[in-house]
C-alpha cells in the first residue's frame, strides 16, 4: 500500500517539476555536448585541464574579459586548479595592481598579493564598451551559471564560428557564430591553433582550448562544486539512513494500534 | 529470555538509534550555522599587510591598520631602549623583558597591536607616568615597551606576528 | 481545548503551569487526538513547518551577509557564494527551499480540495491558510529581487507595474512602491526589510492556523466528523509524530537532491547577469510556483482586467467553502467531482505550463481556455456538481467502513487506496 502511494507521489512530483520548468531549445541551434568531469553526482574538475584553462583566460580572455569576483587566492584553494602557494604567489604578483592611497594620498602601483581579486582589463562597464565596438564583454566569474545551457553552451560559442551561410550580410566586426542567438557574435573567433604555448607540453588544438578555458570557467562559476558533490553524497547516505530507522521505528509503533500506516 | 522481552528490547534498540542518528544530524547542520559567523576566507587572506618604514625618525612612531586594528611601530632612541631594558622585572605586573618584545639586532624597533589589554581602547603615545602609553579609558599606563606598569590592564600589548622583509619594509601577519 | 484536565506531576511544574500553562499547552499538543486514518497527503503541514523554520533560520543567516544596495547586492551575494564559510550551503538550501515550500503549499492545498477539508466547520482555517499562501507568494517574489540580477530587476518591474493599472491612482501607487521612478535602490531596500519581516507574520498565521485546526480537529480522507478522543483516533504523539518524521525525511532527500546536486535547476541562469535597467531579458518568467497566475494574467488581453482576472484566480479560493455547496466533504464518495477534480488539477498544471511559453500562438489559446475553465471549475463545476451529484454511500466510522445500507465494506478503503 505503502508503495502505491509513494508511486503516485513521486509521479506527481517529477510532472510537476518537469512541466513547469521552462524550455528554450527552440530557438537555438543544439549545443555540442561534452562529457565533462564535473558533471554527474560524483563529477570533480580536472585539474591540469584547469591549469590549462586559466593560462588561456590569463593570455587570451583577459585581454578583454573581466572576473571580477575572483582572487588570486582561489587558484590555489581545495576543488580548483590547485597551484601550489608558491605558483599563487607568482602568478598575483606578475600582475600590477593599482592600491591606495598611500599616506600622501596618491594611488600607486603595487605587485599583487593573492588576495587581490583578479585585475579587470578596464576600469569600467562603460570603458569596456567603448573599448569593444559597442559590445559589453560579460564578466566571466559567473558566465556559465547565466546562460541557458552552461558548460556546453561557452564551448559551442568557442566552436561555432563558421563563414556566413550566402546572403546572410554582417556589418563589420560582428561575425557569425551558429549558436550564438540570432547566430551574430560582436567577437571574434578567439582561439587559434597554437595561440597559447602549453606549460605542459599538451598540444593546443582550438577544441583543448575550448574545452580547458570552459572547464574553468565552469569551475569559476560554482568553485564550491567539489565540496557539494562530496558533502551531498555524505547527506543523501546519511538521510537515507536515517529514515530507514525511522521507517522502522514507525511501523513498531504503530503496530500497537489497528491501523495502517 | 522470552519472546515478549526480545520484542521490546528491540524496539528500545530502534527508538535509540533513530533518535542518536537523529541528534547526530541535527549536530552536523548546527556547525555550518556556527562557523558562517567565523571570518570568512576572504578575511583570512588580508591577514597580511605589508609597512614602509623607511621615514620614521628615531623617537618617532606610526600607526598602521593591521585586521582592522591600530598596530603602533616606534622606532626607538637608544635612551628609550637603555630605559625599558633597565626596568627591574619585579616591578613588572606581566614580566617580560624587552627583549623578548623585539627582533633580535633590530631592538629600535617596537611593533605591537596598539590595543589596550583592560577592554580593547587605543592607548595615546607618549603619556603616562612611565612616557610609553597611556589608556584614557580606564587610565592603563605602559611603559616605552608597551608594558603594563600600572592600572586595570592585565598583560603587556601584544606583539603580532611580524617579520623584516628588508631594512625600509616591515610586514604584519 | 483539551478534553482531560491536565495536572503537572512536580509541584515546580504545578506552580509555573498556575502562572502560564505552558505544560498543559504541550500536554494538549502531544496527546491531541487525531484520526489514525490520515494518509501521507497529511503529513505536508508538518514538512511546511519544517520549511518555514527552515527559511527563517538560513535567512537570518544570509541577512548577516547580505548587503541590500544596488551596487552591492549582486556582489555581496558572490561574495556568500565564495567566501563565507558554508555560505554556498546555506544561500542554496534558502533559494531552493522556497520552492520547496511552494512544492508543500501546493500539495497540501491540493490534498484540502480532494477531502473537502476547507468546508465547515474549518472555514478558517482555510482563510487563514489562504492568507498565509498570499504572503508566502509576496515574500517569495520580493526574496527573489534581492540577488539584484536581471531577473530580479525585470521581475520587480513587472509586478509593480501590474499596480499601474488602478485607474486614476495607480500611477502614483507604482511610484510610491518604487520610491524612485524607476526599479531602484530604494525598492532594493525597502524589499529587504519588508522581506525580512513577512516570515513572522507567516509565522504569526500558522499558530492561528494550527489552533483553528485544533478546534474541531483534523479531518480525515474519509471526511465524516469522529468522536475524539476514541478509537478512531491515536494521540498526536508518538504515532503522527513519527509519521511526520518519516514523510519529511523522504521530503528531505528530495530537497538534497536539488541543493546539492542540481543547485540551480529550479532558478533562471539570467539572475546570474546582474541587473541592467537598460536591456530586458529575451523571456521573463516568474518562478515555477507563480506560473499558472502569471498564465492568467497574460491571457487578457487587457491591461486592468488581466491584473484583475490574476488577482480574482486567488480570491476566489476565499469563498470556496460556501460555492462548494455538496453535503459530503471528502471526494473519496463524490464520484463526480473527483472527475472535475482531476480536471482541474490538469488545468492547473497546464496555466503552470503556459505560464513558462511565450505568450503566441497555440499557447496564447490554450491559456485562455484554461483561464475560463479555472474560473469556471469554482463558479459551475463546484455549486452545480455539489446540487446534483449522487454521492456514494458514505460510512458511518472510520474505523468499520461498513454501512448499515449493506454496502461492500472495502469500498472506502478501496477508493482511499486509489489517491
Amino acid at each position: 500500500m505503502i508503495k502505491f502511494k509513494f508511486k503516485n507521489f513521486l509521479t506527481s512530483i517529477v510532472a510537476i517539476f518537469i512541466l513547469a520548468n521552462p524550455l528554450y531549445s527552440a530557438e537555438s541551434e543544439d549545443l555540442l555536448k561534452v562529457k565533462w568531469s564535473f558533471k554527474g553526482i560524483t563529477g570533480k574538475f580536472d585539474r591540469a585541464s584547469l591549469q590549462r584553462g586559466y593560462q588561456v583566460y590569463n593570455e587570451v580572455c583577459s585581454s578583454c574579459h573581466s572576473m571580477q569576483y575572483l582572487s588570486y587566492r582561489n587558484l590555489g584553494e581545495p576543488g580548483g586548479p590547485e597551484f601550489s602557494e608558491v605558483e599563487v604567489k607568482a602568478i598575483a604578483a606578475s600582475i600590477e595592481i593599482e592600491d591606495g592611497p598611500d599616506s600622501q594620498g596618491e594611488m600607486f602601483t603595487r605587485p599583487g598579493r593573492p588576495s587581490d581579486k583578479f585585475k579587470s582589463p578596464y576600469p569600467n562597464v562603460n570603458a569596456s564598451i567603448a573599448a569593444n565596438g559597442g559590445a559589453y564583454p560579460p564578466d566571466m566569474s559567473v558566465l556559465v551559471k547565466a546562460r541557458p545551457g552552461g558548460s556546453n553552451y561557452i564551448y559551442s560559442v568557442l566552436m561555432g564560428y563558421e563563414e556566413p551561410p550566402a546572403g546572410m550580410i554582417l556589418d563589420d566586426g560582428v561575425y557569425y557564430n551558429k549558436y550564438m542567438i540570432g547566430k551574430k557574435i560582436k567577437m571574434s573567433s578567439p582561439l587559434t591553433d597554437g595561440i597559447v604555448e602549453y606549460s605542459d607540453g599538451t598540444e593546443a588544438s582550438v577544441d583543448q582550448m575550448a574545452k580547458d578555458v570552459t572547464t574553468f570557467l565552469s569551475w569559476a562559476a560554482e568553485p564550491e562544486l567539489e565540496e557539494r558533490h562530496k558533502t551531498g553524497t555524505k547527506v543523501i547516505i546519511y538521510l537515507v539512513l536515517l529514515t530507514i530507522l525511522v521507517y522502522l521505528s514507525m511501523k513498531k509503533i504503530w503496530s500497537r494500534v489497528n491501523s495502517e500506516v | 529470555m522470552s519472546k515478549e522481552e526480545k520484542k521490546v528490547n528491540r524496539r528500545d534498540f530502534l527508538f535509540t538509534a533513530s533518535y542518536t542518528v537523529g541528534a547526530v544530524g541535527l549536530g552536523a547542520v548546527i556547525w555550518p550555522l556556527i562557523d558562517q559567523m567565523n571570518p570568512d576566507k576572504a578575511q583570512q587572506a588580508l591577514a597580511t599587510t605589508e609597512v614602509d618604514i623607511s621615514q620614521v625618525e628615531p623617537g618617532k612612531s606610526i600607526t598602521v591598520l593591521w585586521r582592522g586594528k591600530p598596530v603602533f611601530l616606534k622606532r626607538r632612541t637608544l635612551d628609550e631602549i637603555a630605559e625599558a631594558r633597565a626596568v627591574s622585572m619585579d616591578d613588572l605586573p606581566d614580566p617580560q623583558k624587552d627583549e623578548e618584545r623585539v627582533k633580535d639586532g633590530k631592538d629600535e624597533w617596537l611593533v605591537m597591536l596598539g590595543v589596550c589589554t583592560h577592554l580593547g581602547c587605543v592607548p595615546l603615545k607618549d603619556k603616562g607616568d612611565y612616557k610609553g602609553w597611556f589608556c584614557p579609558c580606564h587610565g592603563s599606563h605602559y611603559d616605552v615597551s608597551g608594558r603594563i606598569r600600572k592600572g586595570p590592564a592585565p598583560k603587556n600589548m601584544e606583539i603580532p606576528k611580524f617579520e623584516f622583509v628588508d631594512n625600509n619594509t616591515i610586514k604584519i601577519g | 481545548m483539551s478534553d482531560h484536565e491536565y495536572v503537572p506531576k512536580s509541584k515546580a511544574g504545578k506552580w509555573f503551569n498556575d502562572r502560564l500553562p505552558l505544560l498543559t499547552l504541550g500536554s494538549h499538543l502531544t496527546d491531541y487526538p487525531t484520526p489514525k486514518n490520515l494518509n501521507y497527503w497529511w503529513t505536508f503541514g508538518g514538512i511546511l513547518t519544517f520549511c518555514l523554520l527552515t527559511q527563517i533560520i538560513t535567512g537570518i543567516v544570509l541577512a548577516m551577509h547580505y548587503v541590500a544596495h544596488a551596487d552591492l547586492a549582486f556582489a555581496s551575494v558572490e561574495h556568500i557564494m565564495r567566501d563565507v564559510n558554508y555560505g554556498w550551503l546555506i544561500r542554496y538550501i534558502h533559494s531552493n527551499g522556497a520552492s520547496m515550500f511552494f512544492l508543500a503549499v501546493y500539495i497540501h492545498i491540493f490534498r484540502s480540495l480532494f477531502y473537502g477539508s476547507y468546508k465547515s466547520p474549518r472555514e478558517v482555517i482555510w482563510i487563514i491558510g489562504l492568507l498565509i499562501y498570499l504572503l508566502m507568494m509576496a515574500t517569495a517574489f520580493m526574496g527573489y529581487v534581492l540577488p539584484w540580477g536581471q531577473m530580479s530587476f525585470w521581475g520587480a518591474t513587472v509586478i509593480t507595474n501590474l499596480f499601474s493599472a488602478i485607474p486614476l491612482v495607480g500611477e502614483s501607487i507604482t511610484t510610491w512602491l518604487w520610491g524612485a521612478y524607476s526599479v531602484d535602490n530604494p525598492t532594493l531596500t525597502r524589499f529587504f526589510s519588508l522581506h525580512y519581516l513577512m516570515p513572522f507574520l507567516i509565522l504569526g498565521l500558522v499558530v492561528l492556523h494550527i489552533w483553528a485546526l485544533h478546534v474541531p480537529g483534523n479531518n480525515n480522507p474519509v471526511g465524516i466528523e469522529i468522536k475524539k478522543p476514541s478509537k478512531d483516533t491515536v494521540p498526536f504523539h508518538p504515532y503522527i509524530t513519527i509519521k511526520d518524521a518519516f514523510a519529511l525525511l523522504m521530503f528531505m532527500i528530495l530537497f538534497a537532491g536539488f541543493v546539492f546536486f542540481t543547485p540551480n535547476v529550479l532558478g533562471h541562469s539570467d539572475n546570474y547577469i546582474p541587473a541592467n535597467p537598460l536591456v530586458t531579458p529575451a523571456h521573463i518568467v516568474p518562478e515555477w510556483y507563480l506560473l499558472p497566475f502569471y498564465a492568467i494574467l497574460r491571457s487578457v488581453p487587457d491591461k486592468l482586467g488581466g491584473v484583475i482576472l490574476m488577482f480574482g484566480a486567488i480570491f476566489i479560493l476565499f469563498v470556496l467553502p460556501w460555492l462548494d455547496t455538496s453535503k459530503v466533504r471528502s471526494a473519496v464518495f463524490r464520484p463526480v467531482y473527483r472527475q472535475f477534480y482531476w480536471i482541474f488539477v490538469a488545468d492547473v498544471l497546464m496555466l503552470g505550463y503556459m505560464g513558462a511559453m511565450p505568450a503566441e500562438g497555440i499557447y496564447l489559446v490554450l491559456a485562455r481556455v484554461g483561464t475560463v475553465y479555472y474560473f469556471l471549475h469554482f463558479i459551475v463545476v463546484m455549486p452545480v456538481v455539489g446540487f446534483f451529484e449522487k454521492t456514494d454511500p458514505i460510512p458511518m466510522s472510520i474505523s468499520e467502513p461498513v454501512l448499515s445500507g449493506g454496502a461492500e465494506p472495502a469500498l472506502a478503503k478501496k477508493d482511499n487506496d486509489k489517491i
